[in-house]
């Protein structure tokens, strides 16, 4: 079965079957490595993507639910890594292991275009499924009001 | 066709006020792309033992480590794996620093698994602490060679020249020389001799210390940092093994038939089962390989096995836990002995007593363990995100059966390691499926095969005993530790070994008369290994735990009895400690003495930060712990406060830490506020759990870790920087938060909580 899908802009045809969740498509198929397998069960965020601009876990997203739709990967936020989240993350040292970081910053990036000034608070509610191992998480607030131009409490 | 895969990050570095560009390339290469430039390209050109052939490479190549090629571009080769801890970043600095080399035209590239790197163990918190000289030296050489080289085109002194900003200066003349204009004449001469080349004055060295660029981070943020699952060769299947659950276990029968009708499965393979001791082999288990990565999960849930569970069956940990209670109140091996500890404790006039239960730990790192391998005739190459590549060789060399050097490992980045990482079973794993599938194999482990087969951080049990005189002068010391040790895993021990009683028990200062520690025996029922600070983490839980309550019950400020066990500023003895030898991190008390001095002033300066006086306050207690590893001091303090709902969390962190020498400022606070994170994981949320011998949890719904919302509003972190050699940074910040939480909790409630996870005692903590 054939399955159309538009991926950071490019209409994409995938002969795969149409229960294999997005994320392995994305990887071993168009070889978008950027997107990261953590836990296979959405428990995690590694796998975070955009489904016309809404945040999904790939992981756990068959591929036919993306038929029709946009996906946004971490190599179709920005052409050239230049989104303030992407720049905020690099100034203020954010990344340790980096592995969790396009989830972390495909998750802010989805926050930041529905609420462009974001509080605390608004930051762990939307960034409260992707985990950190290295424990990044006081870097990742602060970067995301970075990127806002919001100054820090 | 011959397919490169190849990244290159670059970004601006801002250096004082130039503003130059810097190149680091991590290259990964398909074995095609190897097989025409047989060197790789993960290094510069390799070292040879002739000097001839070592004459005939263009550019001066002193060491292993450094290579200057004619156009000036100075290579240097990162030994050490990067797995958060920003390692990458760091050491190329001190080569470069020596050589006096303009950071933007030096080229970083990871180094493949070799012994011409001497150890490149990614471990024990070691790549500063136990290279830093070698690779100042490795610097050093390749200057000297090249100043050398200058002065005899200039006919003047080498003392009279100097090497900064890529070149040669004659202070004389004002004469200079690029490095790339003096590389092949440098290179005619013989290396020097160790004894003729000079280090520079730390005051020479120009990064060091200072605030330091994050190299990887722009590649970690436009999704182009290549991890190991990154890489795809031709041809390459996917395989997922269903893995024993139960330590060896084994297959009686299977059918794979329902897994081979899955479309897109080609193989199904069984792997061999191990031996005790069970060391980095192959877990046994039957792989199932397919075109990708959905079709061999699929094919592996259609596989049906019948399984043999053996004697390890009876693993239970709530059982177990009362063994190791029997363990530690019965009198072990004693392993340091002051004075008369029984004697003492007969005439106190107090005795307090508590025992202490930390579980066992996964490691479980953001990248679950992964692979890949080819192998062609009786030779082989791997990809591997691993902290031991030499060890991965090794291993990859022994499911062979050839000699080491028919095996090259490259290092990929590290998606975390925390230890798990320097295990090579995984690489055990894809060696022995590619040769038998004759097709290059990537094996993938999922989340729930991570947590079920680990090495798992030991489970412990610890019983304290102190004895108080009247004036409430603590005057007996008696630690009885259980746990099984990580040398089951290597020897089927089940007692401690001298080396891992030296994490908390026999290098701990203690200014007390009658001092006596035990280890107590401890049988292994799955693979024990070593997770960030290993053995640390619990006995920093008990003893800053056990200071903690003397205090309360002698009716004294926890800061105060911290100071007072402590004892005055001094180098503490072996005599002192009462133990004939202390592996202490693999140096001589004489160059990392263990320092009170240095203790006291983690303590001093963190109680004042967080000003401590009023550590009772607004709703809010903080607790108080500190720990010296891996020859770094860090002294912490924790607030907990009740949140509205009546939930407890931690809304504050304060670290102060003391490793010597600094490299990287800004990657010993990253590293000191992960372990924060890292420790409040340990000590809120984590626990591996075992019934009929296997592991309870699954995934992160049941292992849990803390998420951003836990995280502190603030986390405070001072480097007290000394001149001294480097201690550790990347585990000596977990093992002091544990105990700084428990101790803030118990200021808070009341409620004393000697097991972890915390979560045990406050369900109020479950997020």
């Amino acid at each position: 079965m054939s399955i159309r899908v538009r991926v950071n802009g490019v209409e994409k045809e995938l002969e795969v079957d149409p229960e294999m969740p997005l994320l392995w498509a994305l990887r071993d198929v168009l070889g978008l490595t950027g997107t990261k397998f953590g836990c296979g069960q959405a428990l995690c965020g590694a796998c975070t993507v955009h489904l016309d601009g809404q945040v999904v876990r790939a992981c756990v997203t068959p591929v036919s639910r993306a038929a029709g739709r946009a996906v946004t990967t971490i190599e179709g936020l920005s052409p050239d890594g230049s989104h303030p989240l992407q720049k905020a993350w690099v100034d203020l040292g954010v990344p340790q292991c980096g592995f969790c970081q396009a989830g972390q910053i495909m998750t802010a990036a989805a926050l930041l275009a529905k609420k462009p000034k974001p509080t605390d608070a608004d930051i762990d509610q939307s960034l409260a499924g992707n985990l950190c191992r290295c424990g990044t998480y006081n870097r990742i607030r602060a970067a995301v009001k970075k990127a806002a131009g919001v100054s820090e409490e | 066709m011959k397919q490169r895969l190849q990244l290159i990050s670059r970004r601006s570095f801002l250096e004082g006020m130039n503003l130059a560009v810097g190149g680091l390339t991590l290259g990964l290469f398909s074995a095609d792309a190897l097989a025409n430039e047989p060197s790789g390209r993960m290094g510069p050109k390799p070292k040879t033992s002739s000097e001839a052939e070592e004459r005939s490479a263009p550019g001066l190549n002193p060491n292993a480590f450094v290579h200057v090629a004619p156009d000036g571009t100075v290579t240097i080769v990162c030994h050490r794996s990067e797995m958060g801890q920003g390692i990458r970043s760091s050491l190329p600095v001190l080569i470069a620093d020596e050589l006096g080399a303009d950071m933007a035209r030096v080229r970083i590239v990871q180094a493949d698994g070799h012994p011409k790197y001497g150890d490149q163990n990614t471990d024990g918190s070691n790549s500063v602490r136990g290279i830093y000289e070698e690779m100042r030296r490795a610097g050093a050489t390749a200057r000297t060679m090249l100043v050398a080289a200058a002065a005899r085109r200039w006919k003047v002194k080498p003392e009279d020249c100097e090497a900064r900003e890529h070149a040669v200066f004659h202070r004389g003349s004002q004469r200079t020389l690029g490095f790339g204009e003096l590389a092949g004449e440098a290179a005619k001469r013989a290396v020097p001799k160790p004894a003729d080349v000079k280090l520079r004055p730390k005051s020479e060295l120009r990064r060091v210390g200072r605030e330091l660029p994050l190299l990887d981070g722009p590649a970690y943020v436009n999704g182009t940092a290549v991890f190991g699952a990154d890489i795809k060769l031709p041809g390459m299947l996917i395989a997922m093994v269903a893995r024993p659950a139960v330590m060896g276990g084994r297959v009686v029968k299977y059918d794979a038939t329902r897994a081979l009708a899955v479309p897109g499965v080609k193989r199904v393979i069984q792997l061999p089962e191990p031996k005790p001791p069970y060391t980095f082999q192959t877990w046994g288990g039957i792989a199932v390989l397919a075109e990708n990565t959905w079709a061999a999960m699929k094919g592996r849930a259609a596989l049906d096995i019948t399984w043999d569970d053996g004697p390890n069956v009876s693993y239970d940990s709530r059982k177990y836990r009362d063994e190791l209670v029997a363990s530690v109140r019965a009198p072990g091996t004693t392993v340091r002995n002051v004075g008369d500890v029984d004697a003492a404790l007969a005439k106190a006039a107090r005795v307090v007593e508590a025992e202490y239960h930390v579980p066992h730990l996964a490691h479980a790192p953001m990248e679950p363990l992964v692979a890949l391998a080819r192998v062609e005739g009786d030779t082989c190459e791997v990809w591997a995100p691993s902290q031991h590549p030499q060890a991965a060789r090794s291993v990859a060399a022994g499911v062979l059966q050839v000699p080491e050097d028919k095996v090259q490992v490259h290092v990929t980045f590290l998606g975390g390691g925390f230890g798990r990482k320097s295990k090579a079973d995984f690489v055990a794993e894809v060696v022995w499926l590619a040769r038998e599938a004759g097709v290059p194999v990537r094996v993938q482990w999922t989340r729930e095969d991570d947590l079920r087969n680990d090495y798992y951080h030991s489970v412990s049990t610890q019983r304290l005993s102190a004895g108080l005189d009247e004036a409430g002068k603590v005057i007996a010391w008696r630690h009885r530790t259980a746990f099984p040790p990580i040398g089951f895993t290597f020897t089927g021990a089940n007692r401690p070994a001298q080396r891992d009683l030296q994490q908390g028990v026999t290098d701990l200062a203690l200014n007390v008369p009658n001092v006596r520690a035990e280890a107590c025996e401890a049988n292994a029922h799955v693979r024990i290994g070593w997770l960030r600070s290993v053995y640390n983490i619990f006995h920093a839980f008990a003893v800053n735990s056990f200071v903690d309550e003397l205090a309360q019950a002698r009716g004294v400020d926890t800061r105060e009895m911290f100071l007072e066990v402590l004892g005055p500023p001094r180098h503490v003895s072996l005599q002192e400690l009462g133990v004939p030898k202390l592996e202490n991190y693999g140096w001589s008390l004489e160059d990392h003495p263990i320092d009170t001095g240095r203790m006291r002033r983690v303590i001093e300066r963190v109680t004042t930060l967080s000003r401590w006086d009023e550590r009772k306050k607004d709703g809010r207690a903080l607790g108080l712990a500190a720990h010296r590893s891996f020859l770094t001091y860090v002294a912490a303090v924790v607030s907990v406060v009740k949140d509205p709902e009546g939930k407890l969390r931690v809304d504050e962190a304060w670290v102060v830490v003391d490793a010597g020498t600094v490299i990287n400022p800004d990657r010993v606070r990253s590293q000191m506020e992960g372990s924060v994170i890292f420790g409040m994981s340990i000590a809120l949320h984590s626990e591996i759990t075992m019934k009929g011998g296997a592991v309870e949890q699954s995934n992160f719904r049941d292992y849990k870790l803390v998420r951003i919302g836990e995280a502190p509003r603030k986390i405070h972190v001072d480097i007290l920087e000394g001149d001294g050699r480097p201690g550790g940074i990347g585990e000596p910040g977990v093992p002091p938060i544990a105990p700084a939480i428990a101790n803030a909790v118990f200021a808070l409630t009341g409620t004393r909580v000697r097991e972890l996870p915390l979560s045990r005692t406050f369900q109020a903590l479950q997020v």
